[in-house]
């Protein structure tokens, strides 16, 4: 039931990223050439997704607790470290080489193009070598104890919860 | 500035983030989780325990709302655009790790992260923002776009 529940979920996320044009990597790049023929639209949909999850947020966590969990996973640090920078840097690069971030990348390989497939693929390849590098440069992370959010929060591991 | 009106699609594209905020907050309110798609999709390939399963769905999730939209609207996913296979292959392989290093990506800093108006969210999106913009530029407008 998860599962399903999830996939319907999944499944609206990736219908307002194709409605909003996300899924397009020439819009995108449109929208990241801002020195060209500038297409401000993307800019539309992060006002929209923030305009409607920042109050939801609010509501969510102040109100209720999470059906599937015993509480949020969301805050912890709130440090600036080089990991960000570097990190944010390195997908911002590789955003305005392709015109793919990862949801639409998603949808891209569901759409059966090859292009879609070969993004997907590669940016598989990329997280695969991000947590080969991630054991060597930090041996105690490969204890399997720094589960993140993606949110750039680190959180309490699932295991480490109190048991209801 | 030179604003690209014909191209603009201000209402879908405002609509679209509407359902992409409330499908997040449906994250938040059954998981307990920030909707990031690479956090979601690394951790699947990190095997995080006990999640599997909503993490599976929700990336099948994508995926099937890409295999539908081919069938009943492909425009919305024309994937066409001039960038040569060259540049999907490194700029996927840079997405990857960037946004585990990073950990996050436009979802979950730049939707969830800002929405909570989170430092490292904000530091990260601005980041990623002026890198994209800087190497459409590099590419577009210093390199000549023959690539």
């Amino acid at each position: 039931m998860q599962f399903l529940g999830s996939m319907l979920i999944g499944a609206l996320f990736g219908g307002g990223l194709l409605l909003g044009g996300m899924a397009r990597p020439a819009k995108v790049l449109g929208f990241l050439d801002v020195f060209g023929h500038w297409d401000p639209s993307l800019a539309f949909v992060m006002l929209g997704a923030i305009g409607v999850y920042a109050p939801l947020y609010r509501f969510i966590t102040a109100r209720t607790l999470p059906v599937y969990a015993q509480r949020f996973m969301v805050v912890a640090g709130r440090q600036v470290d080089r990991r960000l920078l570097l990190g944010s840097l390195l997908f911002g690069v590789g955003w305005g080489l392709s015109g793919f971030c990862p949801g639409p990348g998603t949808v891209a390989f569901g759409s059966g193009q090859l292009t879609g497939s070969v993004f997907f693929a590669s940016m598989v390849a990329g997280m695969l070598l991000f947590q080969l590098f991630d054991r060597v440069a930090t041996p105690a992370a490969s204890s399997g104890g720094s589960e993140a959010d993606g949110s750039g929060e680190r959180t309490t591991p699932a295991a480490a919860l109190p048991k209801a | 500035m030179n604003v690209n009106v014909q191209e603009m699609t201000p209402v879908a594209s405002l609509l679209g983030g509407v359902l992409i905020g409330l499908a997040s907050a449906a994250v938040l309110r059954f998981q307990g989780r920030v909707a990031g798609v690479s956090g979601i999709l690394g951790g699947l390939l990190g095997f995080a325990r006990g999640d599997l399963a909503w993490r599976g769905g929700f990336l099948a999730g994508l995926v099937a709302a890409g295999v539908l939209a081919a069938w009943a609207w492909p425009a919305s996913v024309d994937l066409g655009g001039g960038v040569g296979t060259w540049a999907v292959v490194l700029g996927g392989l840079l997405v990857g790790f960037g946004t585990r290093l990073a950990n996050g990506c436009t979802s979950g800093h730049g939707v969830c992260g800002i929405s909570r108006l989170s430092p490292r969210s904000l530091a990260a999106t601005g980041v990623f923002m002026a890198a994209g913009v800087a190497s459409v530029f590099v590419v577009r407008h210093l390199i000549g776009g023959g690539l």
